[in-house]
């Protein structure tokens, strides 16, 4: 399509780490002022792709390729030196992980400043001039003050523009972003986005690796799907998001919340539980008792050397038997705080929570810790929440127990049936959660918050760390288990598509406030309050679908 | 990290490979022996002073007491293996006859120091903000001195001998831990784990018990070890200062201190003990760190 050479060629490219190969015969194609997105989960061997084109595949990895042309440069054989003169310079490469990708201890624009000077452009005074137009470029408010700040007195959409900025400090004709928008709220992913359609659109050309198709939707011009090292299909994404071939594409469409009906499966059947579902759905009872409410919850923190800091102000809610409330809002808007007043585990400084018409928040954890079985939890980093020692099945077993004991053998029939309840095999009792995979972890989690056999689900952020198609299947367990079990959840997230896929009624927050409260599907038609319209024009698909 | 690149012929399809530090398959038991060398020569000292601890009549092959003036200042050699001393006793054996108080002074004031901060720093990192506070400002006092200074004034007030030495080095180790174990209580009490727990209904004394004591622990067992060939040195050094097992028994630091006198007559009468010392010293250390990657797999 472009009469110049291309930016990126790379030919049977075949990455391997001992004797394992990860990455198999890839082969693609990047024009200027084009940009290729490379869309798998994790696992799939497309960082590992990305990673090979700046010769940073890492210890112990052998690389071969047919052709491999980063920048009009034959990259094949070079040396590390030689290396180190194509990134920066000719590469750009932007990280998911902007809080660790940036020294702690440095200035933003020494950061920047030092991929200026380490390619030895120009003066004292005319870097720091650039590193300037650079902070303003990528839509930093007064940069002149951020290039003297350092990553932890940013916030997390600011450090990573700031990491953008230092790619593309030497106006490198190619661009390499690994997951940029995973880590960011919806609006703050939007705003990157949009900076990295600009560079696109000055002529760079761009190479955008996500798990996640929505996301990278508006951006792509052509897509290449990679699943267990293989591109398995790949085209214009209009073709591919729209008329999708291979089944792995299309279960990674399917597997998109966005526009899909409430308790439509996102996950093809066969990862699905495996017991089938008896369709009872357990009848609403808006009308009747909610099972939690809270009302006028207000909490502040103590910031040392400044004012407190009002994480929650007047939250009120009620969650009814069988239903679920989702509560959305970006980080910082007191969703997690309200999720830990609800748990009992944080007292509220005004307000009180009820469960089941019953005293909560107000009595002491003693008198709880008897009604505790009636309300579980899950959160986003389901590994940190178990005990390391422990494998699945004692932690199941300590759950199921109520504490008495953590022998397995003593509760394997009740494991094996929470296992599979999940959709997890029984085999895995034996294993420690650290070799689980993310979405096995989850719903390991789910299990033993069920162990219980809790009324009342409280999931904070329960999706968030996951792929996309992994996330469809926790969803899928989540709304089977509803149905099945007649649970009611309370389920925080800041993915609006998750949220309005997984709730009955939706409460948005924002500042510590609800800003806007109803049934889930009023509130997307029709939001009421700015804020709404902000959060939902920043995340493409939702209100649509597609 | 170090990584070997091959040079490849150009036209070559291979294009780079990078090669950790792996060894052919045919080597790779060999080189496992070879890296594992320090650790395993490690264990084998430590064997070796515990046997002669249990044992030390199988080992030495002279009485350590035995005074016989005709052989003293004998240089190492066939007849002594180390040498003797100004009396004429056997420098082996007795070295061998001191493993039993030297390693018993460090594994007994390990223990103290250990159980202490155990105590300390549990009632530091879950007792609440006062008693936080107490201990916090009790630890600082202990810190304040050194800690030979420490000991010396507990000996002072005690006076000198073998137990007092164990309860002063003891004490004089038990501000460090009581710290790390209060810092660990404290990072778990605060974890998701044990918010988990808490959720599931379980008491704090049960969370306590079961969560966060057995995972601050783990790490106090690497420090343990690394502390008990601390703890013979700190024992040698009372002994060396006239404060520990009282002569003529066979304590490495008391033979270093009776040597000294004659160190340029016979350096064997304070290298060996020294030697003694130091291995125990460096085997514990190295033990310490093996435990720490072991479990941080």
């Amino acid at each position: 399509m472009n009469a110049t050479a291309p930016l990126l060629r790379v030919e049977n490219l075949d990455v391997a780490f001992g004797e394992t190969p990860v990455v198999l015969d890839v082969s693609f194609t990047v024009n200027p002022g084009e940009c290729l997105a490379l869309v798998g989960e994790s696992g799939s061997g497309k960082s590992v792709t990305a990673r090979s084109l700046i010769g940073l595949a890492g210890p112990g990895s052998t690389v071969r390729a047919n052709a491999l042309e980063v920048a009009g440069v034959d990259a094949r054989g070079l040396s590390q030196r030689a290396w180190r003169s194509i990134r920066g310079k000719r590469v750009g490469f932007i990280l998911q992980d902007a809080l660790t990708s940036l020294d702690p201890l440095r200035k933003i624009g020494k950061e920047i400043d030092d991929a200026l000077r380490l390619h030895g452009s120009g003066s004292g005074a005319a870097r720091a001039a650039r590193v300037v137009e650079l902070l303003e470029a990528v839509g930093l408010d007064d940069p002149v003050r951020r290039a003297s700040q350092r990553s932890g007195e940013l916030s997390g959409g600011m450090r990573q523009r700031a990491l953008i900025a230092s790619a593309i400090a030497l106006d490198p004709a190619l661009v390499i972003a690994d997951e940029p928008t995973t880590a960011l709220d919806a609006t703050i992913a939007a705003q990157v986005m949009d900076l990295l359609g600009g560079l696109r659109a000055a002529g760079s050309g761009m190479l955008l690796i996500s798990h996640d198709l929505a996301a990278v939707a508006n951006l792509a011009d052509s897509i290449a799907v990679m699943q267990g090292g293989r591109i398995v299909e790949s085209g214009p994404a209009e073709r591919i998001l729209g008329d999708p071939q291979h089944p792995y594409t299309r279960a990674l469409l399917a597997a998109v919340p966005a526009g899909k009906p409430r308790f439509a499966p996102l996950s093809p059947a066969s990862t699905r539980a495996s017991t089938p579902l008896p369709d009872t759905p357990q009848e609403s009872q808006a009308g009747g008792r909610p099972v939690l409410r809270a009302e006028a919850l207000s909490k502040s923190f103590t910031v040392p050397g400044g004012p407190d800091f009002a994480a929650v102000k007047d939250v009120g809610f009620e969650l009814h038997a069988g239903r679920t409330l989702g509560v959305v809002g970006e980080s910082g808007s007191g969703k997690t705080t309200t999720a830990r007043m609800a748990l009992g585990l944080l007292a509220p400084d005004a307000g009180t929570v009820e469960l089941f018409g019953e005293p909560w928040s107000q009595v002491p954890e003693a008198a709880r810790r008897t009604r505790r079985s009636a309300l579980g939890a899950i959160y986003q980093d389901p590994l940190s929440s178990f005990d390391p020692r422990l494998s699945a099945g004692a932690l199941l077993a300590d759950a199921l127990s109520f504490g008495a004991t953590r022998n397995p053998r003593k509760h394997a029939a009740k494991i094996s049936e929470l296992l599979a309840l999940v959709g997890l095999d029984k085999d895995l009792a034996g294993r420690n959660p650290a070799t689980l995979s993310g979405g096995q972890r989850q719903r390991l989690a789910i299990a033993r918050a069920l162990a219980p056999n809790p009324r009342v689900l409280i999931c904070d952020e329960p999706v968030s760390a996951l792929d996309v198609s992994i996330q469809a299947q926790v969803l899928d367990l989540l709304d089977d288990l509803q149905r099945r079990l007649g649970l009611s959840y309370l389920f925080i997230s800041h993915d609006l598509s998750v949220i309005r896929h997984m709730s009955d009624e939706v409460l948005v927050m924002q500042g510590g406030k609800i800003v806007e409260s109803g049934p889930t599907e009023a509130v997307f038609t029709a939001p009421a309050h700015p804020y709404t319209r902000t959060l939902l024009a920043a995340s493409p698909g939702v209100v649509s679908g597609r | 990290m170090s990584i070997e690149r091959q040079e490849l012929p150009p036209g070559d399809p291979v294009l780079a490979q990078h090669t950790a530090k792996r060894p052919a398959p045919g080597t790779r038991g060999l080189r496992a022996v070879a890296a594992r060398l320090p650790l395993l020569l490690s264990a084998a000292v430590l064997a070796f002073f515990v046997l002669a601890a249990l044992l030390p009549n199988v080992l030495a092959p002279f009485d350590p007491l035995a005074i016989n003036p005709v052989d003293a200042f004998s240089p190492p050699g066939a007849a002594h293996l180390l040498g003797t001393d100004e009396s004429g006793r056997d420098i082996y054996s007795r070295i061998i006859h001191g493993a039993r108080p030297s390693l018993l002074i460090g594994a007994a004031a390990t223990a103290i120091g250990l159980g202490l901060a155990l105590l300390l720093g549990t009632i530091a990192g879950f007792g609440g903000k006062w008693l936080d506070f107490g201990v916090g400002r009790i630890l600082e006092v202990l810190f304040a001195l050194p800690g030979l200074l420490l000991a010396l004034v507990f000996i002072a007030l005690a006076g000198p001998g073998v137990g007092t030495t164990v309860v002063a080095v003891g004490l004089t180790t038990a501000p460090g831990y009581a710290r790390m174990i209060r810092a660990q209580i404290i990072a778990l009490r605060t974890s998701p784990m044990v918010e988990a727990a808490t959720v599931l209904g379980r008491s704090r004394a049960k969370i306590l018990a079961t969560h966060i004591l057995p995972n601050a622990l783990a790490p106090i067992a690497v420090l343990g070890t690394l502390g008990l060939g601390q703890a013979v040195v700190w024992a040698a050094s009372l002994s060396f200062l006239g404060l520990g097992s009282p002569p003529p028994a066979p304590e490495w630091g008391a033979m270093l201190s009776a040597g000294r006198t004659y160190l340029a007559l016979a350096w064997w009468m304070t290298f060996f003990p020294g030697l003694a010392i130091v291995l125990v010293a460096a085997a514990s250390t190295v033990l310490s760190r093996a435990l720490k990657t072991a479990g941080a797999r």
